[in-house]
């Protein structure tokens, strides 16, 4: 620790953190819009810029160093002239629209500008126009609105490891796009969503289903169902500035009925499912010496990295289809039959944290008779849209149950929101199937955490010890795969969530990146856990029932037919 | 090649080792031939430069081989870089056995066989003769001035070019011949890497690609950072518009860069070294290759360099010819596969570079001065020039002067000795208006300022940098705004497009500038563009000073310079240009317009007969005039109006 001067004040300091660091620290505020908490900076922006003595420029804050003695004024007339400036020249190539804008009032850009006092067009000329890419069926991407802070290159790039996009062109010119300027649905993107929840504008936005869905309600011919995933109930909640990771799960039945919805499912009862068929699969393949490791599923932008990126890997990575698309299946058959309803009127909309659950709910492998398993998904975003539109709010609603007959889940099934959680619950579940007993000591706490890479050895049975590793992050995804691939054999099952720490950190959950938020709802899903009554997944009634019902037992022939799907090598389409 | 033979070759590098005066007396003769001094048979040397070819040498070559040929005779031809003298080209030169070497410009193809009649036939032709190199091993003819007291090339101090045009440059043997390698065998012998640092520093070498840091003192940042692997780099992405200094260093001499390349990572202790340099240099990237592989096979590359255990490998990476590339970071991504886009400073290269390794990276003429230093010492390199600019600098001069080319001069020239001397004055005998010295983060030197001497600090008192060596002449009839707009555009194409000052704020100075040179007319009122463009002008300044202060990198710091320094120095033309919306220097199309006077147009209908817009109307032998909305002004009437009837204004 050292002592620099901010603004005639004297600050600690320490060796190897920036500026802003330490600025932050001290509660000096110094506006940012390129800067990215954990990365590396690259001082694109020049909004942080401040004034150094002795240097001759101005220097950003968020890239340089601190050093002993440092001299720095945030917010010199020189300094608060060339971040105003900046921000008005971005507002000199942005498109004018603000009221029709997605990002109204949601918008980095307007915050900034309002911020700097920025009251006057100082600088005219063209305005870049460019088309938007309405290509893919997850993300839509507006060039005319991004800044170039370069947020989404480098999340896709440095978190992902997917490169999807990139700067192309040069000057006044220059566009982030994809390779060859193809649009992103012929791009390696696996739609994850993580630079939509980073782009500080409304550049980069989900596909959004409100419409239809809104559409399928009015509907008196259709039955609307809807299932939300795990993390939502923990995370709706901030949209409407609740505490950060507070429960909602009542609360939000409710508004889901309020807003039409007929049928409310929680999307953890089929995470019980899949867990029912996951572990014994898992079962199944060590006692059978079967394609080993075996590895997850249930994350859509992890399936399509594969197909990409591990084609070898197809073999290990479970048929089981993913917790959204088991329920899509079992609602439009096993739910169908027992309503006496035919599939075709039913509407089935899956709230989830997720972008690429879009684009696996258009998977072809998930349709069956031309008819979709999930026609319309949600994001939290979009969610908390519906709720606002619908002139409501999370205190409009009394505390509801979920429908029968898919509304009961073990905490098991809930914490598949956490990066870990789906390994816990397996393994609960894993071990029965193999010993016969319950698994006691349930708390896997090796596997839990924001941690990018986590192992565990399990001894199941004395003769039996099984190897786990969890990732989460497409980069940490990669770190695994490459090891078992260069002999690694260890290792039994691989959990790999797409975004880092799980679905509570999805693409389509709010915008930023709060690691505080992310952290108090991975505290509130284990909380829940820690108290519930129904720990394992086997213990669920629904799930015994829907068993002895319907599908017999886990992997029978009905169940490969409904709840597990095939993967295919993707063709590089470019080259 | 002719005259290679690999056994001598490998023998003169044998001998690098050993002091000349100490070479065994065979090898000493065969120096003699390397150097041109005892011939057997004719030489004709021919300039085939990218330059060179430019104007038409390769077919000169060709036909030079033809007629050889034909006329059975027994000469060796040899092509040669460029010497500077562009404006002449193609050049070729001829050297009889005995006799001194003569040199011819503007030898075309059709001119070959008239100019090697004459000389072989005993006659050197007055015409095209330049002059004849001096050699006082030779003999000289009489009446025949000496190229060396030619104004172009007297007032030159030729040490990075004193190769350039003169010596083969794929023979290492002719490099040689010119104490090449010397230095580079002194040093590995003598000299530790801190000591080489510390002699290069003492010299008062600084970097030649624009922005003078002392040369030394960087590698030696870059050998104190200790590491297993470090880079060195050399910059070859010339990228300023006219600038062609390092291509013609390279193509002309690779063999000096390659040795200030090995001197260099041998002081900062890199095994591994790059040429940067652009795809647009085929030649350039040929003579390097070669040479890389010539200085392989004969153990000056590789392992265990002149038995110094000192290793070094040396690779060329193409580049796609972006000028910010020239930036040190943005090579290095680019380098690294990446787009080539700066990175935050710190960490500086010197500290974590290519492949966050410790990395050096100098530009092409730095290190063609480094051979030169190796050899002489430091008391020879720092004997000349100025109290803070040591050495010599190469100038790229094009633009209204009458002899353009590459040229050399001692630091501290006077800017008028290189316009009037070198460059012979301006072409037609027009005033000199400006210099824009430094390219596009450059700026202006008016003619108050005709008497500066040249060196890094006083260049930047007037505005100016020394930049890599790009020097615009411009005459009266150069419109500065116009010049400001053209760097502009330049600076705005090339932005990498990262930092939103450079990419938006320069684009809004452009924009500007466009919106002064255009005329009433071409405003749409409905968007009140005339009050925008009022506007506009009005935050120039401000945006100028935001940019400099807040770009990233060098590109956008200096992005504001070309208007800057025209404001400063021709502030009224900009203010004629938006108060009075005229262009003084007639250039600004939108800005003039093209009148007939009546008095003394006699009808003869040439000019309406060539106007390509039919904007010029009138029965014959009556005064025409001109509509205005018509006129494209592309001046083609003032051109044939034989009775300078026509007014531009």
């Amino acid at each position: 620790m050292f002592e620099i001067q901010v603004n005639d004040k004297t600050i600690k300091a320490k060796k190897g953190e920036t500026i802003l660091d330490a600025c932050k620290r001290a509660d000096i505020y110094i506006p940012t819009l390129c800067y990215m908490e954990g990365l590396e900076p690259t001082g694109a922006c020049r909004v942080c810029v401040v004034e150094m003595e002795g240097q001759d420029g101005l220097v950003t804050a968020c890239a340089t160093p601190v050093e002993e003695g440092m001299e720095i004024q945030t917010h010199s007339p020189r300094a608060v002239r060339a971040r105003k400036t900046n921000i008005e020249l971005i507002l000199a190539d942005h498109p004018d629209d603000c009221l029709y804008c997605v990002r109204n009032g949601d918008c980095e850009l307007q915050e900034l500008a309002e911020d700097l006092g920025v009251r006057e067009r100082r600088y005219f000329g063209d305005k870049n126009e460019y088309d938007l890419d309405d290509s893919s069926p997850a993300i839509k991407r507006d060039p005319s609105k991004c800044i170039l802070c370069g947020k989404c290159v480098r999340v896709c790039e440095e978190v992902q490891t997917v490169s999807a996009i990139d700067f192309v062109n040069r000057g006044s010119e220059t566009i982030v796009d994809t390779a060859y300027e193809e649009g992103l649905n012929l791009s390696n993107c696996v739609y994850c969503g993580q630079c939509v929840r980073v782009c500080p504008t409304g550049a980069l936005r989900e596909q959004s289903h409100i419409k239809e869905v809104k559409e399928a309600i009015n509907n008196p011919d259709k039955m609307v169902v809807v299932q939300n995933a795990p993390s939502i109930s923990v995370t709706i909640g901030e949209e409407f500035g609740l505490r950060k990771g507070k429960d909602v799960v009542g609360i939000m039945n409710g508004v889901l009925r309020r807003l039409g919805f007929d049928r409310v499912f929680p999307t953890s009862f089929s995470a019980d499912l899949t867990i029912m068929e996951e572990a014994a699969e898992l079962v199944e393949r060590i006692e059978n010496d079967g394609d080993l490791p075996l590895i997850t599923s249930c994350s859509p932008g992890w399936i399509k990295f594969m197909e990409e990126y591990y084609p070898d890997f197809i073999d290990n990575v479970s048929t089981c289809r993913s917790p959204q698309q088991m329920m899509g299946a079992v609602i439009k058959s096993y739910f169908a039959e027992e309503e006496g309803i035919d599939p075709e009127n039913i509407y089935s909309v899956a709230i989830m944290p997720c972008t690429a659950k879009k684009f696996e709910a258009e998977r072809p492998e998930h349709t069956r008779g031309g008819n979709p398993d999930i026609d319309a998904v949600l994001t939290t975003r979009e969610f908390a849209r519906m709720i606002e539109l619908a002139g409501l709010d999370l205190s409009d609603a009394e505390p509801e149950g979920h429908d029968t007959p898919f509304g009961e889940r073990s905490s098991a099934g809930k914490i598949f929101g956490a990066s870990g959680g789906v390994m816990e619950a397996a393994v609960r579940t894993a071990y029965n199937f193999i010993t016969g007993e319950d698994l006691e000591d349930m708390d896997l706490e090796s596997v839990r955490g924001l941690n990018g890479v986590k192992e565990a050895k399990i001894q199941i049975t004395e003769d039996l010890e099984i190897g786990v590793a969890v990732a989460s992050g497409l980069k940490n995804a990669r770190k695994i795969l490459d090891q078992v691939k260069e002999g690694r054999d260890d290792i039994h099952f691989i959990e790999v969530m797409t975004c880092p720490g799980g679905c509570i950190n999805g693409g389509g959950q709010p915008r930023g990146m709060d690691m505080e938020a992310v952290k108090s709802r991975m505290k509130a899903l284990y909380n829940i856990d820690k108290t519930d009554k129904v720990r394992r997944s086997y213990e669920n009634n629904a799930i015994k029932r829907i068993y002895d019902e319907f599908l017999g037992e886990p992997l029978s022939e009905k169940s490969h037919e409904l709840l597990h799907t095939t993967y295919k090598k993707r063709e590089d389409v470019l080259l | 090649m002719p005259n290679t033979s690999t056994n001598i070759r490998s023998e003169l590098v044998q001998s690098l080792n050993k002091n000349p005066g100490d070479w065994s007396q065979d090898l000493q003769d065969e120096l003699k031939n390397y150097q041109h001094k005892e011939l057997e048979k004719p030489i004709i040397y021919i300039g085939t430069g990218t330059c060179g070819l430019g104007a038409g040498a390769g077919d000169t070559l060709k036909e030079v081989k033809d007629y050889l040929e034909r006329n059975d005779i027994d000469a060796e031809v040899k092509e040669v870089g460029c010497i500077g003298f562009c404006v002449e080209e193609p050049l070729v030169d001829i050297q009889l056995p005995g006799r001194t070497r003569v040199g011819f410009s503007e030898i075309t193809e059709d001119k070959v066989e008239g100019l090697l009649d004459s000389v072989f036939n005993g006659q050197i032709p007055a015409e095209h003769l330049v002059g004849q190199f001096k050699d006082q091993d030779l003999e000289p003819y009489e009446d025949i001035d000496y190229i060396e007291d030619h104004p172009f090339f007297r007032n030159q101090t030729r040490r990075v070019l004193e190769n350039c045009g003169r010596v083969e440059p794929t023979s290492l043997e002719e490099y040689i011949a010119q104490d090449g390698f010397q230095g580079l065998a002194k040093i590995l012998r003598t000299t530790t890497p801190e000591e080489l640092c510390d002699l290069i520093k003492d010299s008062g070498l600084r970097g030649r690609g624009g922005a003078g840091f002392p040369t030394g003192l960087k590698w030696k940042f870059a050998l104190d950072n200790a590491a297993e692997q470090k880079y060195f780099i050399c910059n070859a992405d010339e990228g300023d518009p006219g600038a062609f200094m390092d291509r013609a260093v390279i193509e002309g001499d690779p063999y000096r860069l390659l040795e200030g390349m090995i001197l260099g990572s041998y002081a900062i202790g890199a095994s591994k070294a790059i040429v940067y340099i652009r795809a647009e240099y085929p030649l350039a990237i040929t003579r390097l290759n070669h040479a890389i592989s010539v200085l392989k096979e004969e153990g000056l590359l590789g392992d265990n360099i002149l038995n110094s255990g000192f290793n070094l490998e040396i690779k060329i990476k193409k580049g796609a010819g972006a000028f910010v590339c020239g930036e040190e970071t943005a090579m290095i991504n680019s380098i690294q596969g990446k787009r080539g886009m700066p990175s935050p400073r710190p960490p500086y290269p010197a500290e974590k570079g290519l492949f966050n390794k410790p990395t050096n990276i100098n530009n092409v003429e730095t290190l063609a001065n480094v051979p030169g230093i190796a050899r002489n010492g430091p008391e020879w390199f720092k004997s000349i020039g100025t109290e803070d600019s040591k050495g010599t600098k190469v100038f790229a001069v094009s633009g209204d002067v009458k002899n353009t080319g590459l040229l050399e001069v001692e630091m501290g020239v006077r800017l008028k000795e290189i316009v009037y001397n070198i460059g012979g004055g301006i072409a037609d005998d027009n005033e000199f208006k400006a210099a824009q010295i430094g390219g596009p983060s450059g700026g202006c030197v008016p003619k108050q300022h005709l008497d500066i001497e040249i060196d890094y600090e006083t260049l930047q008192e007037v505005g100016a940098v020394m930049g890599s060596g790009g020097l615009v002449i411009m005459d009266e009839n150069t419109c500065m705004v116009d010049v400001a707009k053209f760097f502009m555009d330049f600076i705005q194409r090339e932005s990498c497009g990262k930092c939103i000052p450079c990419r938006e704020g320069t684009r809004r100075m452009l924009d500007t500038l466009k919106a002064i040179t255009r005329s009433r007319s071409q405003e749409d009122k409905s968007k009140h563009e005339s009050l925008k463009r009022f506007k506009s002008v009005v935050y120039l300044k401000r945006l100028s000073n935001v940019i400099q202060d807040s770009a990233h990198c060098g590109l956008g710091q200096t992005g504001p310079n070309p208007v800057l320094s025209t404001l400063r120095w021709f502030r009224d033309e900009y203010e004629k240009h938006i108060y009075e919306r005229t262009c003084p220097a007639g250039v600004c199309k939108n800005l003039i317009s093209y009148n007939i006077d009546e008095d003394k147009c006699v009808g003869c209908t040439l000019c309406a007969q060539k106007c390509p817009s039919d904007a010029i109307k009138g029965k014959q032998q009556v005064p025409h005039y001109i509509v205005d909305d018509e006129c494209v002004r592309c001046g083609q009437c003032v051109e044939v109006c034989r009775f300078d009837a026509i007014n531009v204004k």
